[in-house]
């Protein structure tokens, strides 16, 4: 167990809230409050300054450079400065948080030029996969021994 | 004191009301002219007769009733559904299809095409209830649909039913329902301008496959969670 491979509650570290009525925000973990809540504030995000119990924040893997405490102005000025929102977008896990809203709202039509897309995508697939198939060399295929009645 | 000025006051009242009430009555008596001798020649009779049977006990008075005929009823379309849009039919013969609202009629029920040749569904009529509103419309504002489509032309015609003679039992035959000219008429009529208007739009071969397929519900997909 290596210590890199966590995510630390720290100050500084932004987390994704998972539920409650500031579900789908981020916030930043400005100060840590006691072993069970932190204090939580994302200026940019919507989210008032709050304590936030630990089990509702889900831990990114961005953090923040700003000292203990740090008031929403300059926070937000940190936030704009280091640009979180751009490296959370950039993240496979907002791009999938978008990607399921995304189906989410597809009306009827949508899904109907989606599977089509899906088809005529998968059609190229199969064909190059055809191909590749004919250049590997295939045993000879086994051929059972039929017991035949002999007259 | 009392009593006797109030019959004093209502008795010249009566006298006033007498000769009102046999102006009335006057009118209300025909001369008749009546034949024999020495009878007077003519009588006084009732234009209007009096009943026969007066009732013993008041009739029964019959309680208000909330029900309103089906031709009273108001009736309503939901906000989704525009002339245009594509319906999903939920129910009926067609269910799964997908086919284009035209408008609503009198009675309420919405006038859909297929159009005919995309999906077999015709000119129809079809209650909203079984009806699925899609996200998808097209522009219909330059469709003309004949004049006679209107309820009276989409009503039930009664099949004349075989009457079994003696020998025939078994041989009689049904008398089966064939389209008319007129509906192939009006059918062709409207859908050539639907497919003239899909044609126009930016997505008409996707489209032509749309109505042309029906649709099905797979598993996970949870209708009160999608959005059509």
């Amino acid at each position: 167990m290596v210590l890199s491979q966590f995510r630390f509650v720290e100050v500084g570290r932004v987390a994704y809230i998972s539920y409650g009525p500031d579900a789908g925000k981020l916030a930043v973990i400005v100060d840590v409050i006691d072993q069970n809540r932190a204090l939580v504030d994302g200026p940019c995000s919507g989210v008032s300054r709050k304590q936030m119990n630990f089990k509702a924040l889900e831990l990114t893997s961005i953090v923040m450079k700003i000292p203990r405490g740090l008031r929403p102005g300059n926070l937000r000025k940190a936030w704009e400065k280091q640009e979180v929102q751009k490296k959370w977008d950039s993240t496979t896990w907002a791009q999938k948080i978008a990607n399921k809203k995304k189906r989410a709202q597809l009306t009827d039509f949508d899904r109907f030029k989606l599977m089509k897309a899906k088809q005529a995508r998968n059609r190229l697939i199969n064909v190059e996969f055809g191909k590749l198939r004919k250049t590997v060399k295939r045993p000879a295929p086994r051929l059972r021994k039929k017991k035949s009645v002999k007259k | 004191m009392g009593p006797k000025a109030e019959t004093k006051a209502a008795k010249p009242k009566a006298a006033a009301a007498k000769p009102a009430a046999k102006k009335q009555t006057q009118a209300r008596l025909v001369k008749k002219t009546i034949g024999g001798d020495k009878n007077g020649g003519h009588r006084l009779v009732r234009k209007t007769r009096m009943s026969r049977y007066y009732p013993t006990e008041d009739k029964p008075r019959k309680l208000r009733s909330r029900k309103t005929a089906f031709s009273k009823h108001k009736h309503s379309l939901r906000s989704s559904i525009t002339p245009g849009t594509v319906l999903i039919l939920v129910a009926g013969r067609h269910k799964g299809k997908r086919v284009v609202f035209l408008k609503q009629l009198d009675s309420g029920l919405l006038l859909v095409t297929g159009p005919f040749h995309l999906n077999g569904c015709p000119l129809r009529r079809i209650n909203q209830i079984y009806t699925i509103a899609t996200k998808t419309k097209l522009d219909i504002s330059g469709v003309k649909l004949p004049e006679r489509l209107n309820d009276k032309y989409f009503n039930r015609k009664q099949l004349k039913k075989p009457r079994h003679t003696e020998g025939e039992i078994f041989d009689t035959k049904k008398e089966v329902y064939t389209v008319s000219d007129e509906r192939k008429e009006d059918q062709v009529a409207v859908d050539k301008q639907i497919l003239d208007v899909i044609r126009k739009n930016k997505e008409k071969k996707l489209l032509f496959g749309y109505l042309g397929s029906m649709f099905s519900l797979g598993s996970r997909q949870y209708p009160h969670k999608m959005v059509f």
